[in-house]
């Protein structure tokens, strides 16, 4: 999941940071300012943000047995009580001792400041989530979130059929539905980090990401080498390489925590500054930049796939491998091939994907790997334009139905979405009705 | 070095919680994927239905434990119908990607804010095992002996545990001897000729996908049975690690998924004492501490290959029966 603090977009989440009060940030960043009583078993804590800056100074008041207790959040945000009782208690933020400009905002609940809890665990501090945002949220008027979204969405989806295209090849040109693809998303990043990042060689962006790319490449073209050549010369079932996709998954995936650890990491030139485009299209320079990238990419893929030789012969091994071989194309080049561009495009579209998120992190490419799934499968298992078009839609859905849903559900979205399309219509968009058998 | 400690932690993994609830999801997954056929990628969606099945049964609805526990088993029922009546017509892969995704939305589901009432969002679900240790018969003290030493508390679930596991594999070794367990694995080697024999192919589909879906969420209440429920235990990795344990052990085998989830936790246990005691003692000096405790996840990924590869019967499985679907 992205954090929901990202560079604030829109609509309600844009805005809405939620309160986490976790027990060891307010004990380990030196406590409540203001305990009432110390030894209490009981504990119900929070800290007061608002994108990420702390508010000092929040008035907030504990009322159950035991008497109401108020106490200010220290300069972190952060507050605690203790109580006696494992039993309800109101917790009220008390709005004025909020800063000029900012609300509690939670579409949810018609008394946002006012809360319900029941601490349960002795000396564990029970979190109270009070939404906070800025109080000028209502003057975005729907439509004009709707329109932000959507581009948006024509971003991630772009970014996400990068990534996609590949899958789908190498699914149509040799059967594996590869669960790997998310860790070649995130080599690319973790690549960019490792050469482009300040902390680590920090060479400059136009060598460290093209480079990050190219190694990308190479990645495909070391894994067919290794792994899938071999294993297609024994004729190993197509269940038994998905497995060893999903081993190989899990291999690379631990093999990145091993070396970048499990935080998340930036890469360099990332900007928050958004900049007008048209109406209420907003967008980073990044954003721009990056959608540019995908549609020059894309465009010259499609090209390559249409009218080159070797794209005619990719398409004519994911319709019919044996018929290929037998007109002599040359199918273990072609699949090779196919590896290396896949592997180059996930890469890509993990560089993308960083400066989306924004960060890098182990497990980056797993996150989206469903996504890419379902518009692989929603465009029609093997078929690389369909690909595109599940992945734009997927984007679509992805960021437009935040807007209706809670955000951290959106991916969730986009996956019932596939379950449902799969019901009406399983051989996807472009899909042929034999490839379901 | 203390090898006596590592040998003694790993020893006792043998007998715990975990390792039985391994063994139940392994079992049940024995049966999709090993003797169906069913390439089932949500194992860990149907154990966080036993385990929310459960806790939420007692937190929100305010059942006995048991009354609880066979609401889970009725609700990992009701999802495998969800799944299956889509996708059991389809081909293989469908089901993967289908069970996956929906695995994948309900632990979405279960670490949203908006049911945070009901589900406990990211905190998980606690505090539900009173009554559960209320109705525990065994009298207070220490049991056992060596690495296996438990008190009352710890030993209850352990003995309901082993009760289920024990049930299970019973309730699988007599399905799989009987006419339907052949049906079944006919199946799973050839679907047109089984159909060609005039049987229901998506009726007995849909009855693995319900027996298996129901051992595994057995497995998941037996995880949570005297601990918490967590959501960021129901994750991918989740359903790969007990795919890792079903092929290690055997996936056409009743006894092969049951050792499977004993030696990876023995292994995994080990691994985990192992490696931060080798860097502690300068065997390792280009490890630090957290980098040491992942290479036991990285070897399970090359383990998993490797084993897919060279033997995927897996240690109790004949290299004749097992063909994988294609």
């Amino acid at each position: 999941m992205r954090p929901t603090t990202r560079s604030g977009v829109s609509a309600v989440w844009r805005i809405a940071t939620m309160l986490l009060l976790a027990l060891g940030l307010a004990t380990l960043l030196g406590g409540g300012p203001a305990v009432a009583a110390e030894g209490d078993p009981f504990k119900i804590a929070g800290n007061v943000q608002n994108e990420g800056e702390a508010i000092e100074g929040v008035s907030i008041t504990v009322d159950g047995p035991g008497g109401p207790q108020t106490v200010e959040t220290g300069p972190r945000g952060q507050w605690q009580v203790s109580v006696p009782e494992s039993a309800e208690y109101t917790v009220v933020l008390d709005v004025d001792t909020l800063p000029e400009g900012i609300t509690l905002d939670d579409p949810e609940d018609d008394t946002p400041e006012t809360k319900e809890v029941t601490p349960n665990v002795p000396f564990a501090p029970k979190a109270v989530n009070f939404f906070i945002g800025e109080g000028d949220r209502e003057s975005t008027a729907f439509a004009s979130q709707l329109v932000q979204r959507l581009v948006q969405g024509i971003n991630f989806g772009l970014m996400l059929g990068l990534a996609s295209v590949g899958l789908s090849l190498v699914f149509g040109t040799t059967g594996i539905s590869n669960f790997a693809h998310g860790e070649m998303v995130t080599f690319g990043a973790v690549i960019a980090l490792w050469l482009g990042g300040t902390a680590f060689i920090g060479a400059s962006l136009w060598i460290a990401l093209p480079l990050a790319v190219l190694l990308s490449g190479l990645l495909g073209l070391a894994m067919d080498a290794v792994i899938w050549r071999p294993l297609r010369h024994r004729s190993v079932g197509v269940v038994q390489l998905m497995i060893v996709s999903i081993g190989l998954s899990l291999a690379i995936r631990y093999i990145f925590q091993y070396f970048i650890g499990g935080g998340t990491e930036q890469l360099p030139g990332s900007t928050p500054q958004k900049i007008d485009i048209i109406g209420p299209i907003r967008m980073t320079k990044v954003d721009i930049v990056s959608m540019v990238i995908a549609i020059i990419v894309i465009v010259a893929f499609a090209l390559w796939l249409t009218y080159s030789r070797l794209g005619k012969a990719t398409r004519a091994i994911s319709d019919n491998p044996g018929l290929a071989s037998a007109s002599g194309i040359d199918v273990d080049f072609v699949v090779r091939v196919v590896w290396i561009l896949a592997s180059a495009l996930a890469g890509l579209a993990g560089v993308l994907y960083a400066y989306y998120r924004p960060g890098i992190k182990w497990d980056m490419g797993t996150q989206v790997l469903l996504l890419m799934f379902a518009a692989v499968t929603l465009g029609g298992l093997g078929t690389a334009f369909g690909a595109l078009i599940g992945a734009l839609i997927i984007g679509i859905i992805v960021e437009t139905s935040s807007l209706f849903i809670p955000a951290d559900l959106r991916f969730a979205s986009a996956l019932a979405i596939l379950i449902i399309i799969l019901l009406v219509r399983p051989q996807g968009i472009l899909g042929r009705r034999e490839r379901i058998g | 070095m203390d090898w006596g400690q590592i040998f003694n932690q790993s020893a006792s993994s043998i007998i715990s919680t975990t390792t039985i609830a391994y063994a139940l999801a392994a079992l049940g997954l024995g049966v999709h994927f090993g003797q169906a056929g069913l390439l089932n990628m949500g194992v860990a969606g149907f154990m966080a239905v036993g385990a929310y099945g459960y806790a939420i049964s007692i937190l929100t609805f305010g059942f006995p434990w048991w009354l609880a526990a066979i609401v889970a088993l009725l609700a990992a029922v009701v999802f495998a119908m969800i799944l299956g009546v889509p996708t059991l017509r389809l081909r293989g892969d469908y089901l993967a990607i289908v069970t996956i995704a929906a695995a994948e939305v309900l632990r979405l589901l279960l670490l949203t804010v908006a049911f945070e009432e009901v589900t406990g969002s990211a905190d998980g679900l606690y505090g539900y095992s009173g009554d559960f240790q209320a109705a525990n018969p065994i009298p207070d003290g220490e049991y056992g002996f060596g690495p296996w030493q438990f008190n009352q508390n710890e030993l209850w679930p352990i003995v309901i545990g082993i009760i289920l596991l024990a049930l299970a594999v019973l309730l699988v070794w007599a399905m799989m001897r009987s006419p339907w367990g052949r049906v079944l694995r006919g199946i799973r080697e050839d679907e047109d000729a089984v159909r060609a024999l005039g049987k229901n192919v998506f009726a007995y589909k849909m009855q693995a996908l319900i027996i298996g879906g129901v051992i595994i969420a057995a497995g998941g209440i037996v995880y949570t049975l005297g601990s918490n429920a967590s959501p960021g235990v129901y994750v991918t990795s989740l359903t790969f690690f007990v795919y890792t344990i079903v092929l290690l052990g055997g996936a056409a085998t009743v006894f092969g998924p049951v050792l499977g989830a004993v030696i990876f936790w023995v292994l995994q246990f080990f691994l985990s004492n192992l490696m931060p005691a080798l860097v502690d003692a300068g065997v390792l000096p280009f490890m630090t501490a957290n980098q040491a405790g992942m290479v036991r996840f990285i070897l399970v990924g090359v383990g998993l290959m490797l084993l897919v590869i060279f033997m995927p019967q897996g240690i109790l499985g004949n290299k004749k029966e097992m063909t994988f679907v294609k």
